[in-house]
């Protein structure tokens, strides 16, 4: 299982930086959003799959998964969830003050160089 | 200790210039100034006879004593003659300027400021015993020649000048401190007393050829050496007092006294002997031959000190020839030592006379152009007599100072041709040929430029100003310097005693125990035809005939290339390292996000990859892992065509679309994978992600709303490729790999017993590791704060010109 999620990981990772470099601003977050996915899996990939039931004290049980991967995993979903957002945002007011989402001509002006 | 502070005492008085120059105006501030140096001339006069008798005076002042750095006044006979000129001629160069410089139109308090710190620096350079305080004085006066040749900074040729000397000195400063560096390596010590003690052992390091080319570097650039001289010409746009004092006399000496003072180091070397000799040779003769070209006064006098410097550049290489021969030979290079000590007093001397000779025209007759001069001789007798005295004693014409070093230096050449140890035999010969005819031009310049100024026809109607004779206090200065390269022919050996031989000491331990060893015995008549002065004679009637035949043969040098000038060659070079810079970092600074993330990208995968089989760390291990359930099967179908749509959606909204299937299919795979918060966080989340991405989406601009057809780039997809590629042989080989057990056993049986929680989960986040929690809270806050920030504050922009700042 761990080797598959590797190559799962490895094709998410694909097509994140795929996106992230191509030209429309809304294609590059969509990018990123794969991105963490990507490394959301691959921290729990990391920790493995060993154990028989989820991290909740339950009694008769004694083979719980591993639950620190999750805790990390759940503060990175949040703090990517914020940036995202934020990100959001940003392009947004970008589309209303410049009224454009290319990349390419987002660049600034050679005057300023 | 006193010793030392006394370096710092002009930079000390430099503090109360500015405050003289504005609030006594009455008199010129030059006359407060003039103290300093006089003062200091006086004092240190008072170690002549310490110092002649062989002794020496050691001071110290602590800077940095971890490191073994600090400020070590070392006076020996070299430091202290060094010293002398620099007081000594620095008061002359105070008194001329007091005239020169007009009190209402100049801004004195800048000028004597730099001129201070310039004395501190210089003085600081020759007395230095440590090498990094010696070179923290060296690029002090770099700075305050680039401050002072930069004088008039309203006139463009100042500032190229000023700029030109500073990168050409500093670069040659940096190597020098770079062969410090090697020599601290070497030896472990920064004093150049306990260097010169531990030589045997110093030569025996690979590092020894490496510190010695980098110190040579150092001298050449700072002593306008071949092919560092360049800068020497252009710096003559600065005032004429500090041509005079700076780039004759004092600091174009600066590289001279490195040589000398390392001489007892690295003549153990015969490269150093034959790289001094023959740069210096040949920059004695550049010199001389473009000196006859120049129509600037002051244009002769910098190629004419490029020359002088040569000359004794090559006689302190033959000094250092005297390290590895003995007997007969040895006496003869011991006249070697003397006669670049001696030639560097009387260059100092006459040359600082010359100048302020130039100067004097210049201020009177309102040009410094010789082809405009002429027939000043009745005008100005005095400046004449003194123009005269300085430029026979430079051609090397007795009854003056520099026939005597003339003569001197033509023993040291002619001894050259004994020392065959190393190089082919002729070499010494070819160097004497070419210091031969160097002096034939030396003879041709001094007679040009006294001749081309004062004698002639009188040409008024090409004169800026009435000319006339300068005020008396302008010729006081000047006419010392003359008394003295006349004093110099007739008790040279009074000179050689008090001045000469303790230097030549200092620069010649291997020879000389004390001064008073120093068996050279000057004499302006050697009785009967020695073959110095037959090539003396030989100079002046060839000098002779050329000189009359100047007019016809002068304008040849048109011929000339201007590339032979190396000028050309420097500001090629810069305008080539200027231009190259540029263009390079546009070349891949082209303001392209999409550009970076591929520089980035493609430096994560090589070095990522590149350590994986480097490290030869890739493996794969099939045994011991989690069963796949069909399940896991479904959901990783799903995630695939979900991201795979994500990639090829033409339209954005199949984009999202796909982007919120990939995030629902992850919360599904949480769920398989028996983590239930994660699940449940996951699913919330996308939803509002997607809602926003939905959001955007919707408020794109009109204009670019067509939804523009995806073109594949094979670039693009070759780094994403190799970056997904990355990731999964690291996964795979991190997995593969696991060398600790998990620390996660504890917070498994400490849970309830500890935290008096259930799900272990959530008693991580909020109890174990609480502080993460906290920090999550906080970044979500400040995104939250964020975009209210984004979309309430709206500045709108006034006009144009917030763009336009």
């Amino acid at each position: 299982m761990e080797i598959i999620m590797s190559v799962i990981i490895g094709f998410l990772f694909m097509a994140a930086v795929y996106l992230m470099l191509s030209r429309s601003l809304l294609r590059v977050i969509i990018g990123t959003g794969l991105l963490s996915h990507g490394a959301h899996l691959l921290i729990l990939t990391m920790g493995g799959f060993g154990g028989a039931a989820p991290p909740v004290l339950t009694d008769g049980v004694t083979d719980f998964v591993d639950p620190l991967p999750q805790a990390l995993i759940l503060t990175a979903i949040v703090i990517s969830f914020g940036v995202t957002a934020f990100f959001l945002v940003m392009a947004y007011r970008a589309y209303q003050e410049l009224e454009t989402d290319n990349m390419t001509l987002l660049k600034g002006n050679d005057e300023y160089d | 200790m006193v010793s030392v502070l006394l370096l710092f005492a002009p930079v000390a008085a430099a503090l109360f210039v500015p405050f003289l120059a504005r609030r006594v105006s009455s008199v010129h501030t030059g006359w407060f100034v003039l103290a300093v140096p006089l003062l200091l001339f006086i004092y240190y006069l008072g170690y002549l006879p310490e110092v002649s008798g062989g002794n020496v005076h050691i001071a110290e002042l602590p800077w940095i004593p971890s490191y073994g750095i600090s400020f070590v006044s070392y006076i020996d006979g070299l430091s202290l003659l060094f010293t002398l000129l620099i007081t000594g001629i620095g008061s002359l160069v105070v008194l001329y300027s007091v005239f020169y410089l007009d009190k209402t139109k100049e801004r004195l308090g800048n000028f004597y400021v730099y001129l201070l710190m310039f004395m501190t620096a210089m003085l600081g350079v020759v007395q230095s015993d440590n090498v990094i305080s010696l070179y923290l004085f060296w690029e002090l006066t770099s700075i305050s020649s680039f401050l002072l040749i930069g004088y008039w900074y309203t006139r463009d040729r100042s500032r190229y000048g000023a700029l030109k000397s500073m990168m050409i000195t500093v670069f040659g400063g940096l190597m020098m401190l770079g062969g410090f560096i090697l020599l601290y390596l070497m030896g472990g010590t920064f004093s150049i007393r306990e260097l010169i003690g531990m030589t045997p052992e110093l030569v025996q390091s690979p590092l020894f050829t490496w510190s010695l080319i980098l110190v040579l570097l150092g001298a050449f650039t700072k002593s306008a050496q071949f092919p560092f001289y360049i800068w020497l010409p252009d710096a003559m746009e600065a005032p004429t007092p500090v041509s005079a004092y700076l780039h004759s006399a004092t600091m174009v000496k600066a590289g001279l006294y490195l040589v000398a003072r390392f001489t007892p180091i690295f003549a153990a070397s015969d490269l150093w002997v034959w790289l001094v000799t023959s740069i210096g040779v040949l920059t004695l003769f550049w010199g001389s031959f473009f000196a006859v070209k120049q129509t600037d006064l002051k244009g002769i006098l910098a190629f004419s000190t490029v020359s002088q410097l040569g000359l004794i550049m090559s006689l302190l290489g033959a000094a250092g020839a005297a390290y590895h021969v003995e007997g007969t030979a040895e006496t003869m290079f011991k006249i070697a030592g003397f006669a670049a000590i001696f030639h560097l007093f009387n260059h100092a001397a006459f040359k600082g006379s010359l100048f302020m000779v130039a100067g004097i025209v210049d201020h009177e007759a309102g040009t410094r152009d010789i082809r405009k001069l002429g027939g000043l001789m009745a005008l100005m007798p005095v400046s004449f007599t003194i123009a005269l005295i300085g430029s026979l004693s430079m051609a090397g014409l007795p009854p003056f100072g520099g026939f005597l070093s003339k003569e001197l230096f033509l023993t040291g050449m002619l001894s050259l041709r004994n020392f065959d140890l190393f190089a082919p035999a002729s070499w010494g010969t070819v160097l004497l040929v070419v210091a031969w005819i160097a002096s034939l031009f030396t003879f041709i310049y001094s007679l040009y430029f006294v001749f081309g100024t004062f004698t002639g026809k009188h040409k008024p109607e090409e004169l800026p100003k009435n000319a006339h004779e300068a005020p008396a206090g302008m010729l006081v200065s000047p006419a010392i310097l003359a008394f003295i390269v006349v004093a110099v022919f007739f008790i040279p050996n009074v000179i050689g005693k008090w001045i000469v031989k303790p230097a030549v000491a200092a620069v010649q331990p291997f020879l000389f125990d004390s001064p008073a060893d120093v068996d050279v015995h000057v004499a302006a008549w050697h009785g009967g035809l020695t073959p110095e002065l037959s090539m003396t004679i030989g100079i002046v009637a060839v000098g002779l005939i050329l000189f009359w035949l100047l007019p016809k043969w002068q304008p040849f040098y048109g011929v000339v290339p201007e590339a032979l000038s190396l000028n050309k060659l420097y500001d090629a070079s810069m305008v080539l390292a200027e231009g190259g810079a540029n263009r390079l970092s546009r070349s891949y600074m082209g303001g392209l996000i999409r550009n970076y993330l591929i520089y980035m990208f493609t430096g994560i995968v090589v070095i990522v990859l590149g350590s994986l089989v480097a490290k030869d760390a890739f493996a794969i291990k099939l045994d011991g892992l989690t069963p796949v359930g069909p399940a896991e099967i479904g959901l990783i179908l799903v995630l695939l065509a979900a991201a795979t749509t994500t990639l090829i959606a033409r339209r954005r909204l199949t984009a999202i679309i796909s982007l919120g299937a990939v995030g629902y299919t992850v919360a599904l795979l949480f769920v398989v994978f028996k983590a239930p918060d994660l699940a449940l966080t996951q699913l919330v989340i996308e939803t509002v992600s997607v809602a926003l991405f939905l959001l955007a989406f919707y408020h794109l601009p009109k204009m670019s709303r067509h939804d523009e057809k995806r073109r594949f780039r094979v670039g693009n997809a070759i780094v994403a490729g190799a970056v997904g590629l990355m990731m999964a042989l690291l996964a795979m080989s991190s997995v593969s790999q696991r060398a600790l057990p998990s620390i996660s056993e504890f917070y498994k049986e400490t849970v309830h017993s500890e935290a008096g929680g259930g799900n272990i989960v959530n008693v991580i986040l909020v109890d174990y590791r609480g502080f993460d929690t906290l920090f999550e809270i906080a970044v979500l806050s400040i995104a939250a704060i964020g975009i209210i920030g984004m979309i309430r504050l709206r500045l709108t922009r006034k006009g144009d010109g917030h763009e336009k700042q």
